[in-house]
């Protein structure tokens, strides 16, 4: 029987809304008790007085790179990266290499995120084989496979055949399965390099407009309406699309969406200098659209914050603007950034941040175990002080890459403790038994 | 004098005189029988081309020889170098590696020259990046323009064509702008910025609405895929409605000139009388172009401090 006691800290649960000081006595890997005084001859007590304690985050939207890129990520780096940046769940996209698209990949996956035992990894399948976009992919072996698949996509690109698109709704719909798209549609998106708008044109850089997302957002919310089938939009970037999931959900549509802590913090403004780790995709879009993302999330028309931890290698990210691959880690700035992008300047509460972060990704992913701090639920768990100011050193990440954006800025609130089923896997800020 | 130049918005007008009235007196020494001066005696310029330029890579290879440095070319496909051979870092440490003083960069990725100017110590000059600016260009045809104008105000340029995609426009536009001429972008909608007074210029889709209020007209070449890219309708299309045939050359002001960075695409931007035409300088643009990058390499280098070692 081992016994942890997280006392005196400010429990912050976004699903009953519980926001006060206690302490939380753990069992076996289950939340035992939450209440005031509690003691426990035998708990090994872990000091909380002064920092937050919320369910543990869970990431929606992570590129694990395994199999096949393992020098820039791999199951047992990117759960490392995770758990320092507080999360106990990622969500591990399919564009592997080989990709996702069979019961057999996904198996290893899940099993090499269990072997690691830091985060719970629940692999997201392709929809289409390759993903082509043409023929399906064995949605229904990978949802009946021992990695209980729930989330499929193409992430990466979009699904460009609406044709596609509507018989994979249509047949997910069949397995309680999410249809999640990568809204861009290819032909005005076609070598696009960043936002369009002034700056593209003036930095000559091939723009990428928000039309691009929208129309593939607003084909897959009709389409949402002809199947019922559960629709998450990855990663959303611009104004427009946060206004179509809006309208999407006050008609009560089954739809759900994201948006990144790059989106939220970033405009294009940070391409001036044509920084290759600035370069994303959706891309980094206007001031007027960051607005739009950070009131999306304030008034839960985006549902989760997701990290698009896109690990990439130095010699692919240290070349030419124009040949660099898009993406950026995000994994161990995530929480920092909410609370200094969103908590700090009031945009959202702490509890609604949490949420986002937290509970919300836990449902779209049906993840029984997170997002919670619950008597009788599994220990997930993060602890956090949301006043330590820290700056970013990338050289000190877990992740294997180091392609952020955020080096070098100061930014507020820090992971103290992490703890997965029971267990901490990060004590004061350091992954139990990982060496950076 | 900056130490690197990468985009026109790093010059003043006063900068730009300086550059130019430099060029002037430079220019003086290629009428000479012996066309050398020692200025960068012991200096290195290098020619990183990783796309293929002839006009612009001459010009530079002269400039700098005239003032006596020595040159290294080094020209790379930049698609082959994608795929295999060294990094564009790699070929910078290189370079820096061997002491050169100045890197003179042509690159299909716009930014590449920022890029650069942050991983080595040389002086970064950018001789062209993708679609973003082609600054020395634009030296030069203000060079040109001076040197037919006197005065850059009040003068009326029309710059006509495919701006979107032209580095040589933007830079262009910068130029002119600060100098205090009024830039209108003529063209197709497609090939135009949307958000055109974004530059602080005008634009209009009508040449001949505006050509007889121009003291310029400055034409960009037309590349063949933009008609592949569905920019518009065909090259015959494009030639009637913005090439400037002789119909529309008399319509101009009997004063003004015609320019063009070339090379010229004849019967598609330009007719092939009006490029022969007097009203054309386009052979003084490539002649200045020679003084112009001169009058860089010796303000960027020459005045270093560093003095040179006598032999």
């Amino acid at each position: 029987m081992s016994a942890l006691l997280i006392s005196g800290g400010r429990i912050l649960d976004p699903r009953s809304g519980r926001d006060g000081i206690a302490d939380v006595l753990i069992q076996d890997g289950s939340v035992v008790d939450i209440g005031t005084s509690l003691q426990e001859g035998d708990a090994e007590v872990l000091d909380a007085r002064g920092l937050v304690v919320a369910p543990g985050l869970v990431d929606l939207h992570t590129h694990v790179r395994e199999p096949g890129r393992e020098d820039e990520e791999t199951i047992a780096s990117v759960s490392a990266a995770a758990a320092a940046g507080g999360y106990t769940a990622i969500c591990a996209m399919p564009n592997t290499d080989p990709v996702a698209d069979t019961a057999s990949v996904v198996e290893k996956v899940w099993a090499l995120g269990r072997e690691t035992g830091l985060v719970e990894v629940a692999p997201a399948g392709a929809l289409s084989r390759g993903q082509a976009g043409q023929q399906m992919a064995d949605l229904g072996e990978m949802a009946q496979s021992v990695a209980r698949v729930r989330l499929f996509t193409d992430d990466g690109h979009g699904v460009q055949d609406a044709l596609f698109a509507r018989r994979a709704m249509e047949y997910l719909g069949g397995l309680g399965g999410v249809y999640a798209e990568h809204c861009e549609d290819a032909s005005l998106a076609a070598g696009g390099q960043m936002h369009e708008g002034p700056r593209s044109i003036r930095l000559g850089l091939r723009g990428i407009p928000a039309a691009a997302e929208e129309l593939m957002a607003a084909r897959d919310i009709a389409l949402a309406r002809l199947t019922g089938c559960r629709l998450h939009l990855l990663h959303l970037s611009t104004r427009g699309s946060v206004e179509l999931v809006r309208k999407a959900k006050a008609e009560g549509l089954p739809v759900t969406a994201e948006a990144t802590p790059h989106h939220f913090t970033l405009t294009d403004e940070a391409l001036e200098g044509y920084d290759p780790n600035m370069k994303v995709n959706p891309p980094l879009r206007a001031e007027s659209d960051r607005a739009a993302i950070i009131a999306g999330l304030a008034d839960g028309t985006i549902d989760a914050i997701a990290t698009d931890h896109a690990p990439h290698a130095l010699e692919e990210k240290d070349r030419e603007f124009t040949y660099a691959p898009p993406g950026m880690v995000g994994l161990e700035t995530a929480l920092a950034l909410a609370v200094s992008e969103l908590v700090v300047p009031g945009h959202m509460s702490l509890l609604d941040v949490i949420d986002r972060l937290s509970a919300a990704p836990a449902r779209i992913l049906g993840l029984q175990g997170q997002g919670q701090i619950t008597v009788g639920s599994p220990a997930n768990l993060v602890v956090f002080d949301l006043l330590e100011q820290w700056q970013v050193d990338a050289s000190l990440f877990y992740s294997r890459s180091r392609n952020t954006a955020f080096a070098g800025r100061t930014l507020t609130g820090r992971v103290a403790h992490t703890i997965f089923r029971g267990r901490p896997t990060v004590r004061d800020g350091a992954v139990a038994g990982v060496l950076v | 004098m900056i130490k690197h130049l990468l985009s026109m918005d790093q010059l003043s007008a006063e900068d730009i005189t300086q550059i130019l009235d430099t060029a002037d007196s430079l220019r003086q020494v290629t009428d000479r029988p012996i066309k050398k001066l020692p200025t960068l005696r012991g200096r290195t310029v290098c020619n990183l081309f990783y796309e293929p330029s002839t006009r612009t890579r001459i010009s530079f290879e002269l400039a700098a020889k005239r003032l006596s440095a020595d040159v290294i070319n080094f020209s790379a496909d930049s698609k082959s170098s994608v795929s295999k051979g060294e990094s564009f870092k790699d070929t910078a440490w290189t370079l820096e590696a061997m002491g050169v003083d100045a890197i003179v960069v042509r690159h299909s990725s716009s930014g590449a020259p920022h890029q650069l100017s942050q991983w080595v110590r040389a002086s970064v000059i950018n001789a062209g990046d993708g679609a973003h600016e082609h600054p020395t260009q634009a030296l030069l045809d203000l060079f040109s323009v001076r040197e037919h104008f006197k005065d850059f105000e009040d003068l009326k340029v029309a710059i006509v064509g495919d701006i979107l995609h032209s580095r040589v426009a933007r830079s262009n536009v910068k130029g002119l702008l600060t100098m205090g001429a009024q830039v209108t972008l003529i063209g197709p909608p497609t090939l135009l910025p949307p958000q055109g007074d974004a530059w602080g210029a005008s634009t209009s889709y009508d040449l001949d609405a505006v050509i007889g209020d121009m003291d310029i007209c400055y034409l960009l070449r037309v590349q063949q895929e933009r008609q592949s890219e569905q920019l518009f309708p065909s090259l015959r299309e494009y030639a009637s409605r913005w090439g400037l045939d002789r119909r529309r050359l008399a319509k101009m002001k009997p004063d003004a000139i015609v320019m063009h960075p070339g090379p010229m695409n004849r019967g598609v931007e330009i007719g092939a009388d009006v490029s022969e035409s007097p009203r054309a300088i386009i052979l003084n643009q490539v002649a200045n172009g020679l003084a112009v990058r001169m009058s860089l390499l010796y303000l960027m280098l020459g005045g270093r401090g560093e003095e040179m070692v006598d032999e």
